[in-house]
């Protein structure tokens, strides 16, 4: 019997259901560019005070730096609805905060622990919210925040108001369960939700490898028919590009999607961590190839935007970010009436 | 001899039902697996199928028949060889002439149904049964809120939980209900009975098994600005989520300087169930009424059930509604007005009384009203005092019946170890000294997990016997 003749190509895998476009890098103007670029020096110096403001013993407690991630939070956030959609994060949240375009004095008072933070010094590093701008916190346990997100997400359906969420977590966190209930049930229920994975490489010390059985993140929705897209995180216009796909996605009703963002954190897990798990040379790597700030200030520059222009920017960042650590230093630690106030909404 | 067919029991506490209808009719020949009839419980309709071999010989109880006790002759079989016809053939419709005894008991209230002429099944005595037959002991409702001459409807645990939920749903869209079965099935215990029906899928959702993930869908839900009912099947099961539960919703208007409300209600039943065995038997009242940020409720009766629930959904903050399976089926005076809500943290004087107080909540009040009885044919006169909410504690109303009594006991279906019994005595120390003319006893569970066997359920289990004893002592009788 002859032989079926074997095919030159095997037939290309049918996908069990409709997929995302690949995400285009966005189009910036020279304006939208460089207000890229001021977001994200001002999430880093922000941070780079805020690690000097620990080392000084004025903030206590874990602090957790969004350092070399910076393209993620302003990329994507960039492109939300402020007036509908919500974000929801882990402790790693002064970077989404500012990024939302939360005032720097309130935050970094939250972090010095003081009544004018925008937690009334309550919450600290990990615990901070503005419901006004829809931003959800800033939640200390691994994980938790995605099905708090799902919920968020839940609310925007079940109240009709257009809305999606946006709800970050790390690869550690990707890990949990409970991520795995809340991608069930969102697209289960087709909630509007975005699924952003921050892949920093590091679960505090564990890399995704020594963690994680399949560590292309972006694949882990598709046991729940959730599609995934893998997204360079160091790129603040691919982040823009993957975060209008994902919403163009969610917003027609099609359910959850998840963008896996390859990123990097330069600092350790938080400042207690003296990060010996990796080599300085690593980093420095990355921080000489792919740094995200550096990024954007070569794309300005190749549109003519002169250096001495983009010193005055970072002058005036540099500028905003003292004055919000003199304002954290100064201002005063909270009453000791507040002790027992917010604890409950009601009278019994 | 023809083999009787009794009423089955289909559930731990059930104690009678529908003969809903018969799908066989004398003369049939029956082989087992055989579906005989369907059989109606306060939960569910079920099917009856029939174990041995054989031809209906009778039918004891017509169909439509209520309130047949577990354990009464529904039906006998004649075994093959034997006379199917020489069994009296009564007719057995319901309209013409039905036995005696379910005559007998069309005309009585289901509550004061008694055995009938047949032999009841042999009722196993358990711990749980005497919890539950304790709960049939009521309490005029002294609530200021009822106006004199005020209608009282018989309603059970479980249709006033259901008729606060759906009224709470009616008055504000923001009211939801999610959790496991508590849509097309009409919830596990039957607790959730029409509210798809009437609010659709939108407003009641079925969830996956996943706990930890549905109560964080609810409690960001919450912090969304929705109002969540979060159903657990049991609290039991909620162990899998307590991470919301505490870390999430009891701590972030705290942490947030009163920025993110989260007003939701987690409920289910709770406490030692009949026969479950340990995992399924523990009263987590202790556990949450320790969190600050929570407000933790666990009502006896239906009036307290309803009114309570009502206050809970309507709550800015993050309730626990510590429900009792054994306490679902049992009926109780609600009154009969549009808007039948109770504060939250307030105690109820279940029974006045001057010479020792007891104080418990939960299934225990039913126990502590049995024991009072007990205790009032021996000339002691006690005041049993309920609960009802059990964060924040209504230490007020305890301090002032001990400074009337002198002497208290706490009655709790729970571990002794951090018990609220504790926190009581505790608070009475601090607090009531000098009013105690004895130490404060605790009547709790023995300090083990619940065992299934029927005689050690019953020994670790509380009963009014032991507060009896309890309240002699501190009595010095």
């Amino acid at each position: 019997m002859a032989k079926a003749p074997a095919r030159a190509i095997a037939d290309p895998p049918i996908p069990n259901r409709e997929r995302p476009g690949e995400p285009l890098p966005f189009e910036a103007t020279k304006e939208q560019l460089l207000d890229f670029y001021k977001q994200m020096l001002l999430i880093r110096r922000f941070e780079e005070k805020a690690g000097q403001l620990y080392g000084l013993g004025l903030i206590g407690g874990f602090c957790h730096l969004y350092i070399g991630q910076e393209a993620v939070a302003v990329g994507l956030q960039s492109a939300l609805d402020g007036d509908k959609d919500s974000v929801i994060t882990g402790y790693r949240d002064h970077g989404h905060m500012l990024a939302y375009g939360i005032d720097p004095q309130v935050i970094m008072a939250e972090l010095t622990g003081r009544a004018a933070g925008i937690s009334k010094g309550k919450g600290g590093s990990m615990h901070m919210f503005s419901t006004e701008k829809r931003f959800y916190g800033g939640h200390g346990i691994v994980g938790a925040q995605v099905s708090l997100g799902a919920g968020l997400a839940f609310k925007h359906k079940y109240s009709g108001d257009g809305g999606v969420c946006m709800a970050y977590f790390g690869d550690g966190a990707a890990n949990q369960g409970q991520v795995y209930e809340a991608f069930n049930m969102a697209e289960l229920w087709k909630l509007p939700i975005i699924f952003v994975i921050e892949n920093n490489q590091y679960a505090m010390g564990t890399s995704v490898n020594r963690a994680s059985a399949e560590d292309q993140l972006y694949r882990r929705g598709e046991s729940f028919r959730i599609p995934g897209i893998q997204v360079d995180g160091m790129d603040v216009l691919a982040c823009r590009g993957a975060a209008e796909t994902a919403l163009e996605w969610v917003r027609a009703g099609k359910g959850p999607v998840i963008l896996e963002m390859k990123t990097y954190r330069y600092r350790g897990h938080s400042m207690s961590d003296p990060a010996k798990y990796r080599s300085r040379e690593e980093v420095q790597a990355v921080r000489d190839k792919s740094d995200p700030i550096e990024h954007v200030k070569q794309l300005l520059a190749a549109q003519g935007v002169k250096e001495e222009d983009l010193k005055t920017v970072e002058q005036a960042i540099r500028k905003t970010v003292n004055e919000a650590a003199d304002f954290a230093e100064s201002t005063p630690e909270p009453d000791p009436a507040e002790l027992y106030t917010d604890v409950l909404v009601e009278t019994y | 001899m023809p083999i009787e067919i009794k009423m089955p029991a289909l559930s731990p506490t059930m104690e009678e039902g529908t003969l809903a209808k018969w799908l066989v009719k004398e003369g049939d020949s029956v082989k087992s697996g055989d579906i005989m009839a369907e059989i109606e419980t306060d939960k569910a309709t079920m099917e009856f199928e029939a174990v041995d071999e054989g031809t209906v010989a009778r039918i004891v109880i017509a169909e439509g028949t209520d309130n047949v006790k577990v354990g009464t002759v529904i039906m006998t079989l004649a075994a093959e060889g034997e006379d199917a016809s020489a069994a009296p053939a009564a007719p057995a419709t319901k309209d013409d002439s039905p036995s005696p005894d379910a005559k007998a008991d069309e005309r009585k209230p289901a509550d004061t149904v008694e055995d009938s002429a047949h032999p009841a099944q042999e009722k196993v005595d358990t711990g749980v049964r005497q919890m539950f037959e304790a709960a049939g002991h009521t309490a005029e409702i002294t609530d200021p809120q009822v106006p004199e001459g005020t209608e009282m409807v018989k309603t059970t645990v479980r249709e006033a939980l259901r008729d606060a939920m759906a009224e709470e749903m009616r008055a504000d869209d923001r009211v939801f209900v999610m959790g496991e079965e508590v849509a097309q099935y009409q919830g596990a215990y039957k607790v959730t009975q029409g509210l798809l029906d009437e609010f659709g899928d939108r407003r009641v959702i079925d969830t996956p098994i996943t706990e930890y993930g549905f109560a964080g869908v609810g409690t960001g839900a919450a912090m969304g600005g929705l109002r969540p009912i979060v159903e657990f099947m049991t609290f039991n099961f909620a162990m899998q989520a307590i991470d919301h539960i505490i870390n999430s919703a009891a701590k972030t208007n705290y942490m947030s300087g009163g920025q993110m409300r989260c007003p939701i209600v987690f409920r289910g039943p709770n406490g030692a169930a009949s026969r479950v065995g340990a995992q399924h038997s523990q009263n987590y009242g202790p556990w949450y009424a320790s969190v600050p940020g929570l407000i933790v409720i666990a009502p006896y009766d239906a009036a307290d059930a309803k009114g309570l629930l009502k206050a809970a959904i309507r709550s800015g903050d993050p309730v626990v509604f510590l429900e009792n399976e054994l306490l679902y089926g049992r009926s109780f005076d609600v009154p009969k007005v549009d808007d039948w809500v109770l504060p939250i943290g307030k105690a109820r004087i279940m029974k006045p009384g001057k010479d020792v107080t007891i104080v418990s909540y939960s299934i225990g009040v039913g126990l502590s009203l049995e024991a009072a009885d007990k205790l009032a044919d021996e000339g002691i006169d006690a005041e049993v005092i309920d609960l009802r909410t059990l964060r924040p504690l209504d230490t007020k109303a305890v301090l002032k019946s001990l400074a009337k009594t002198n002497r208290l006991v706490v009655v709790e279906e729970a571990w002794a170890t951090c018990s609220i019994a504790s926190e009581i005595a505790a608070v009475v120390m601090e607090e009531g000294f000098d009013d105690l003319d004895a130490p404060v006893l605790r009547v709790t569970n023995e300090d083990v997990p619940l065992p299934y066997a029927a005689n050690l359920e019953k020994l670790a289990l509380i009963d009014s016997a032991r507060i009896v004893a309890a309240v002699k002592k501190v009595c010095y009788r």
